[in-house]
């Protein structure tokens, strides 16, 4: 093949999924030239699953992206058509945003964001190889012959890398959404010795929203009062539309287990490991026999279009099989099917060959995001996107990478969980998977993060000030609360007509606010002399006055947490030559290579007495 | 910061003397907060290095532990170059754990295997060259203990702990289900099913913690102090449980001249058994030795055996004895009932209203299959035939059920108030970690395994 140059970037970055668009507007965003690549650009910013963004966890993914200057908070606030706060019946540290998108405004907005962006290019072409020398990564190939040469290249493949498709007993070589595969590329990365595996996932049906009958569902309307995703954007109005929610039944269930032979789940086709947070209506049926109906929503994906999606229903079971189990449910009696369920399958690496800053271990200057990783979800792959990003930055100007940790962000605990403890799965965040769940709240994030993504160099001037704005409101409040006494002349009848008891000396309004049944709304019965504030800061400031007590116990905790987080361990340390190391400890030491004596805790196989021996280790070098 | 760690720094039932050490930034604090000295001393009266006699005293109740030295040891000229506390207890090994928990429940956290070393190095105290040797004893020790632990384990109460922590998992799966699949078709953990499932699994563990100090007595012996008047058959009554003739036996007042102390094995618990130079006044230098060390082996016991010869009336001293003992375990004998009865139950209870009285004839053996049974009576708190396995016989045991009992408490107090489960689910989590150090386990992992194997979720 003869090949050419077409031009030399500082970053290329390979694929413009979700991950792909973070890590090349960040780049870009701060000051590095960036290419982006897309086998179709019809694909950029795909949402090729639900048409959702956010939901428990990955809300808080979306706020902490914004908080740092990403960009899926600000393109999910123009693509919505309904937004829902989550959780509200529970404390705030679990308040989780998800909206509703119209996909191709999604796409489109993204898109344009792309094509507006200064130092960046956006290309449709597909990359066959790698140009590697002496184990640093040079540039990539094309499959036309065209040569792109960058300091760092960011691998964000999502599922296209090698990707087959499953319908019943029939597969084929094929991208997500009837998209071309990623096929060479797959071969390539192997012959650089970089390890592949095959995760899958799937996608229900999409049918025409005018073909089912709503009066037999129960109607899932937005939230009257709208909360955006950036804390770039104070109200947003938005005609919304809303979801359905109906049930399966024994019938569905019934065809669905006569044709269990017909899966290919079960038939054994599918090699790729597939997430238990997302089973099939096969596997459903089959684990949870028991159950009598199972719940789906009707969701649609968007405005420009009658197709709904079905969520609830994935399944790799036949066409003719689908047809026939969707239409037992109420409501679907009548349906068309436009696009049909199917399985996927794909190449992913196992992430526990990164470094925390999402770099490739064996390969120099290669940057990794998004499902490519091994993870689920746009969000995680955003989020992933942004930070590698960010890194491969960093690694240009030759400054120190930038980690986030887990008492930080939702951030820091997925790369953290998926760099050092890896995953059997594609990986979804939970909301249990963080230790200091009070603190990392979607309210806060901007407190937590705009200022570090400002000293990277990411987060705007206007961004910054807005952050620095919202910091002092929320002191000044708390502050205002804490000092305004009032009397019980004044506070009892309010507490009299909410039922709360009577006070009988004068208290703060930061006292009664710590009362369950108060509200910061509320209190402003009592409490003429407040000034308007903004949605996010009224919610801060009450958390952070009502669970004072619950916030300084986390703060205790992250203290002895962050000790260890700090005590650094050298990259080039070698474990298989520290006296006292148990040898499965020095296995996984040496192939994960932790940057401090906190991360190598969290490593399975590393017990608590090899941890007090590096200690010592480490202590004997610094004394060195 | 580093926290302040603590331990008993001597063997277990080796010698009369045992120390407990603290190390770190709050050893005075914690020292002042359980030291009384003695009189005519203030508090003030500690000083860098300098021992300081006094009390032991629970916060609590101002109930006395033990009689003690301290001394107080600033940093950095220590062992691990932190401040150092050490408390010299007198008493029994009873009185060595109560010391050692006052401390854990005053702020410390209980030193891991190694962890004084580990800290003197970290510090910069021990030499460079000495950085293997360290290791080494780290390591040692750390396997140790936790060959101890396994050993445990293997009985009853691995298993009572697993089953307390499956009961908190529940719990935590079904809070983690609610809140990240909020939408999905389950139903909400409610907070009468959390109380009541708390309220349950707290008092399971406050029944293991009951079994603490019997299992300690188990595990560490018991100490027993025979006290009485001269020849009233204390050295007969020594032989009669030894069963082996080791004391002199004489009819002359002042025969046994130190104090005896001799291991007895009775039915499994070792028994640390004294016996006393009759407490009476005396000009013989000797002798005077003798009736101080009575006097040091009377306050360190567990459990005192006051022998008084029931065939004479009681005496004086006897009532000088009965003085001592105040309201301290005791078991009173009355003794040579062969020879006639001259001291009545009644009298013997007007002296010491809680003492187990029992009529004996020790040279005939009448009676020892009595005392014998009582003194398992006391260590079994009544239970003699419960079963060893699942008691709690390690400090660092009850130090973790003690935090998880807390932990659950507070959770308790959160859902009885209606707060939010995420918030509760902070404290039930608390717990489930501190009991699954007991045994070894604790992964986050598992709850999610078990969110999605026991819910139908996702799209």
């Amino acid at each position: 093949m003869s090949s050419y140059l077409m031009g030399t970037y500082e970053v290329i970055v390979v694929g413009a999924g979700h991950a792909g668009c973070e890590a090349a507007l960040a780049t870009a965003r701060m000051g590095k030239k960036t290419l982006i690549l897309s086998m179709n650009l019809e694909a950029v910013a795909m949402l090729a699953c639900n048409p959702s963004i956010g939901g428990t966890g990955k809300g808080h993914l979306v706020r902490e992206i914004d908080a740092l200057g990403g960009q899926m908070g600000l393109t999910i606030d123009k693509a919505f058509i309904q937004s829902r706060m989550l959780n509200t019946s529970k404390g705030p540290a679990v308040h989780s945003l998800r909206a509703q998108a119209d996909k191709m405004l999604y796409h489109q907005e993204m898109k344009k964001t792309l094509e507006k962006q200064e130092m960046l290019d956006l290309k449709q072409g597909e990359v066959i190889d790698l140009l590697v020398e002496d184990g640093v990564v040079k540039g990539v190939i094309m499959n036309t012959g065209a040569k792109y040469l960058a300091q760092v290249v960011i691998l964000a493949t999502g599922t296209f890398l090698g990707s087959k498709i499953f319908i019943g007993d029939n597969n084929f070589l094929s991208g997500p959404n009837g998209m071309a595969p990623s096929i060479s590329l797959a071969e390539s990365l192997k012959g650089h010795g970089i390890e592949l595996r095959r995760f899958k996932t799937g996608t229900p049906a999409r049918v025409l929203g005018s073909t089912l009958d709503y009066d037999k569902m129960i109607e899932q309307p937005g939230d009257d009062e709208i909360t955006p995703f950036s804390f770039m954007n104070d109200d947003l109005e938005c005609e919304q539309v809303p979801c359905w929610l109906t049930y399966t039944n024994e019938k569905t269930h019934q065809i669905v287990r006569d044709n269990f032979h017909r899966s290919a789940l079960f038939g054994g086709d599918i090699e790729g490991v597939g997430a238990r947070y997302c089973p099939s209506i096969e596997d459903k049926v089959n684990r949870f026999a028991d159950k009598e109906r199972h719940q789906l929503f009707i969701e649609p994906e968007g405005l420009y279009t009658d197709e709904v999606y079905i969520q609830g229903m994935s399944t790799s079971l036949p066409e003719d099989v689908q047809d026939q189990f969707y239409r037992t449910i109420p409501g679907l009696e009548n349906l068309k099917i436009v696009r049909p369920a199917y399985a996927i399958e794909y190449d992913c690496i196992d992430p526990l060959d990164l470094k925390l800053s999402l770099e490739h271990r064996k390969i120099a200057n290669l940057f990794c995001a998004g499902q490519f990783n091994g993870s689920s979800g746009y969000e995680e792959a955003a989020a992933q996107g942004l930070i590698a990003g960010i890194n491969a930055s960093l690694k240009i100007d030759n400054k120190e990478p930038f980690i986030i940790d887990r008492s930080e962000a939702y951030i820091g605990v997925l790369i953290d969980d998926l760099v050092t403890k890896g995953t059997n799965e594609p990986y979804r965040i939970m909301t249990s998977r963080a230790e200091y769940r009070l603190l990392l709240r979607q309210d806060n994030a901007d407190q937590r993060l705009t200022e570090k993504g400002y000293r990277v160099g990411l987060v705007s001037e206007e961004r910054y000030q807005r952050y620095k704005e919202r910091k002092q409101a929320i002191e000044d409040e708390i502050s205002r609360l804490e000092k305004t006494i009032v009397t019980p002349s004044i506070a009892n009848p309010f507490l009299n007509e909410i039922g709360s008891s009577e006070i009988n000396r004068g208290v703060s309004l930061a006292q009664l606010l710590r009362r369950s049944e108060i509200t910061y709304d509320l209190l402003e019965a009592i409490d003429p002399e407040r000034i308007p504030l903004s949605r996010h800061v009224k919610t801060t400031v009450q958390v952070n006055i009502k669970y004072e007590g619950y916030i300084s116990k986390q703060l205790t905790q992250i203290e002895r947490f962050k000790k260890l987080e700090d005590m650094k361990l050298p990259e080039d340390l070698d474990y298989n030559n520290l006296h006292g190391l148990r040898i499965e400890a020095r296995q996984k030491l040496s192939n994960i290579r932790p940057r401090s004596i906190g991360q190598a805790s969290r490593i399975s196989g590393v017990s608590p007495a090899d941890i007090n021996v590096l200690l010592i280790h480490l202590e004997r070098m610094n004394r060195k | 910061m580093e926290d302040t760690i603590a331990a008993i720094a001597t063997a277990y039932g080796e010698g009369g003397i045992g120390i407990v050490r603290i190390s770190g930034n709050r050893s005075k604090e914690i020292l002042d907060k359980l030291f009384k000295p003695a009189k005519n001393q203030d508090r003030k009266s500690i000083v860098n290095r300098q021992l300081t006699y006094g009390y032991i005293v629970s916060p609590e109740d101002n109930k006395i532990i033990d009689e003690v030295l301290v001394v107080f040891m600033k940093a950095p000229s220590t062992y691990t170059r932190e401040d150092v506390v050490e408390i010299f207890c007198h008493g029994s090994t009873v009185s060595l754990n109560k010391t050692l928990s006052l401390v854990l429940d005053s702020g410390a956290r209980l030193a891991e295997a190694g962890e004084f070393t580990k800290r003197a190095f970290l510090n910069g105290r021990i030499d460079l060259s000495q950085a293997e040797a360290v290791i080494d004893v780290i390591k040692a020790k750390t396997e140790k203990s936790f060959e101890l632990a396994i050993d445990q384990m293997e009985g009853h109460l691995s298993q009572r702990v697993k089953e307390l922590r499956d009961g908190l998992m529940d719990l935590l799966v079904r809070i983690a289900v609610n809140i990240d699949y909020s939408e999905e078709d389950i139903e909400e953990l409610s907070y009468e099913e959390t109380l009541t499932s708390l309220s349950s699994i707290g008092d399971k563990i406050e029944k293991l913690l009951s079994t603490a100090d019997t299992g300690r007595m188990i595990r560490e012996g018991l100490r027993v102090t025979i006290v009485g008047r001269p020849n009233v058959g204390k050295s007969s009554l020594m032989n009669a449980l030894l069963r082996e003739s080791r004391a002199i036996v004489t009819d002359i007042p002042g025969t046994t001249r130190d104090t005896i102390e001799e291991v007895l094995n009775l039915r499994g618990i070792p028994v640390y058994l004294t016996d006393t130079a009759g407490i009476h006044s005396t000009e013989d230098e000797i002798e005077k030795i003798g009736i101080e060390r009575s006097k040091l082996a009377f306050n360190r016991a567990d459990l005192i055996i006051f022998m008084v010869d029931g065939s004479l009336p009681l005496r004086e001293e006897d009532y000088l004895i009965a003085d001592q003992i105040g309201d301290r375990k005791v078991i009173v004998i009355l003794n040579k009932s062969d020879l006639g009865k001259s001291v009545t139950e009644k009298q013997i209870k007007e002296l010491l209203d809680n003492a187990i009285i029992i009529d004996a004839a020790v040279i005939h053996d009448k009676g020892i299959k009595e005392l014998e049974d009582s003194i398992l009576n006391l260590v079994y708190g009544g239970k003699v035939s419960q079963e060893h396995s699942d008691m709690v016989t390690n400090i660092r045991h009850k130090d973790l059920l003690e935090k998880a009992k807390n932990s659950i408490g507070d959770a308790k107090k959160m859902a009885l108030n209606n707060q939010p489960m995420d918030l509760i689910e902070i404290d039930i989590r608390q717990a489930w970690e501190y009991l699954g150090e007991i045994i070894g386990e604790t992964v986050t992992e598992d709850i999610i395994d078990q969110v999605f194997s026991r819910f139908c979720l996702g799209k």
